[in-house]
């Protein structure tokens, strides 16, 4: 391509194939939206998004959405730097492992949890004799399915990331007598921040959306674990004005965040 | 909503003979659309109607009574229904999707479920309403939950659930596993999770029990069928699977 075709001149050429089926690709999104659109109770609607049910629900997915998110960013930085700058054995087996959550059926995930964490779990067992604590049917049960499931997304996003930073920048930070870890936070880190962003977003947006892992592992009861998606499920085939509410309560919370989002530092990366 | 159901039942239209391998000129496929507690019962039934009638193919739908309701509704080409409670089946008695009158084919009712060995030492339906136990019950917009909450209603029980399972399997699974004390499902549930569960009787003055009827479809693209299959399923030898299971005789 030479000079003088510069983004504007690339619009007007777009081969019509590609915009026929980027059309269909669009339609795929916005069709099922519009469905939704068409049966929201608008008249009711303000009722149906106050209740109690529904505000419980928007606030226990807030909290543990944002606090997988957050516990994603602690681990999963550090793994996804291990990942991507040192060499161990085994490395491919654990980057699938840590992966695999993506491509597993969430229910999947769900009973895997129950087995490990559960009251007669692996760990959960002994974790529950030493301390008492429990995780399903808990508030931190959701968070840790949640976190679970969501992740990956942090870890891939930023291994991508730091593969493909120049290192002359963290070599020559280095070569200033920088120890490794000055390096991976002044220098690593800020190289990497739009698709740390990045990376947080898709993570907060998939543990937003968590329903089989969650209803699996922490139950579902209204103020503890049933967050948006698990409400919207119960009351689908008995409520169909209340679940159809919820669903756009979902759909408007994220897509406010991620068009904001986007905007600020999206179109930076 | 109506549309959401049509369309997603127009899927199934298209997907089911897709993934069958027959089509509604099959004279000898019976499509049936039965209640999920059914799953373990009609399996066997299916074996045993196609040993009894040669050539002929079953093919089984299961998901919860609504569900289907919906799908039938949508326009599936079901040729029966077996539905686990009544109102399901009035439904779509009242839209004229059903041919005949609907049968009913089996009664079931509800029982405490422990994990084996019952740790807690769970003994009766008050047990539910203890804070210290992990308590289980169906969501309430389900037919085991709507019920169970009945029984606890009769029994003057305000129980303290830990969780709400939004189906009946995914209850007793969690019982199971041992991560709930007690829950309540029907008394076949138990049945079906062999030793992982025990049963605990309800009082027969609190105990509430649901019919589930069987019909044949308006619409049945194999009508001849349909009405073997639910004369099969309604003879000695459909009754003797189903009491096997622990359906009781309505």
């Amino acid at each position: 391509m030479n000079e003088s075709t510069g983004p504007r001149r690339v619009r007007e050429s777009a081969p019509w194939p590609l915009v026929v089926l980027g059309i269909i690709g669009v339609a795929l999104f916005v069709v099922p939206l519009l469905g939704l659109a068409t049966r929201t109770p608008w008249g009711d609607l303000t009722e149906l998004i106050t209740s109690d049910v529904v505000a419980d629900a928007l606030r226990l997915s807030l909290v543990t959405s944002l606090l997988a998110t957050a516990i994603s960013l602690v681990l999963g930085v550090p793994l996804a730097w291990l990942l991507a700058r040192v060499e161990f054995p085994g490395r491919n087996v654990v980057r699938a492992v840590v992966t695999l959550p993506m491509v597993l059926p969430p229910v999947v995930g769900g009973a895997a949890l129950l087995f490990a964490f559960g009251r007669r779990g692996l760990v959960g067992e002994p974790l529950n004799e030493a301390t008492g604590l429990l995780l399903p049917f808990s508030i931190w049960g959701a968070v840790l399915a949640n976190t679970f499931v969501a992740m990956p997304f942090l870890v891939i996003t930023v291994e991508g990331a730091l593969s493909g930073l120049d290192p002359h920048f963290e070599r020559a930070a280095a070569t200033l007598g920088a120890s490794r870890l000055t390096v991976f936070r002044r220098v690593t880190l800020p190289m990497i921040a739009p698709s740390l962003v990045a990376g947080a977003v898709l993570t907060w947006a998939r543990a937003l959306g968590e329903f089989g892992a969650t209803v699996t592992f922490a139950g579902n009861l209204q103020g503890r674990t049933q967050t948006l998606p698990l409400a919207v499920f119960v009351a689908l085939e008995s409520n169909r004005d209340a679940a159809v509410a919820i669903s756009l309560v979902l759909v408007a919370v994220s897509l406010t965040v991620l068009i904001g989002l986007r905007d600020r530092w999206w179109a930076r990366t | 909503m109506k549309r959401f159901a049509t369309v997603m039942a127009g899927v199934v239209l298209v997907a089911t003979p897709a993934c069958s391998g027959t089509t509604a000129d099959d004279k000898s496929a019976v499509l049936v659309f039965a209640a999920s507690s059914m799953t373990d019962a009609f399996a066997e039934i299916e074996v045993a109607f196609e040993n009894a009638h040669p050539g002929t193919d079953v093919q089984i739908n299961i998901a919860g009574s609504s569900s289907l309701r919906e799908q039938i509704l949508g326009g599936a080409p079901a040729d029966v229904f077996v539905s686990a409670d009544e109102s399901n089946m009035g439904t779509l008695v009242i839209e004229g999707e059903v041919a005949g009158q609907p049968r009913p084919l089996v009664v079931n009712g509800l029982q405490l479920a422990v994990p084996a060995g019952n740790p807690a030492g769970v003994s009766s339906l008050g047990d539910l309403a203890s804070s210290d136990l992990l308590v289980g019950l169906c969501a309430e917009q389900v037919p085991c939950g709507f019920l169970a909450r009945g029984v606890l209603a009769r029994a003057g029980v305000e129980p303290s659930p830990d969780t709400n399972e939004p189906d009946v399997r995914a209850l007793l699974t969690k019982i199971g596993a041992g991560e709930l004390d007690v829950g309540m499902v029907y008394r076949t549930d138990v049945i079906s999770a062999g030793d992982l569960v025990e049963g605990i009787d309800i009082p027969d003055e609190y105990n509430l029990s649901t019919i589930y009827p069987i019909a044949q479809l308006e619409g049945a693209p194999n009508p001849a069928g349909a009405a073997l299959f639910i004369e099969f399923v309604l003879s000695e030898a459909g009754r003797v699977i189903l009491d096997g299971h622990g359906f009781g005789l309505p």
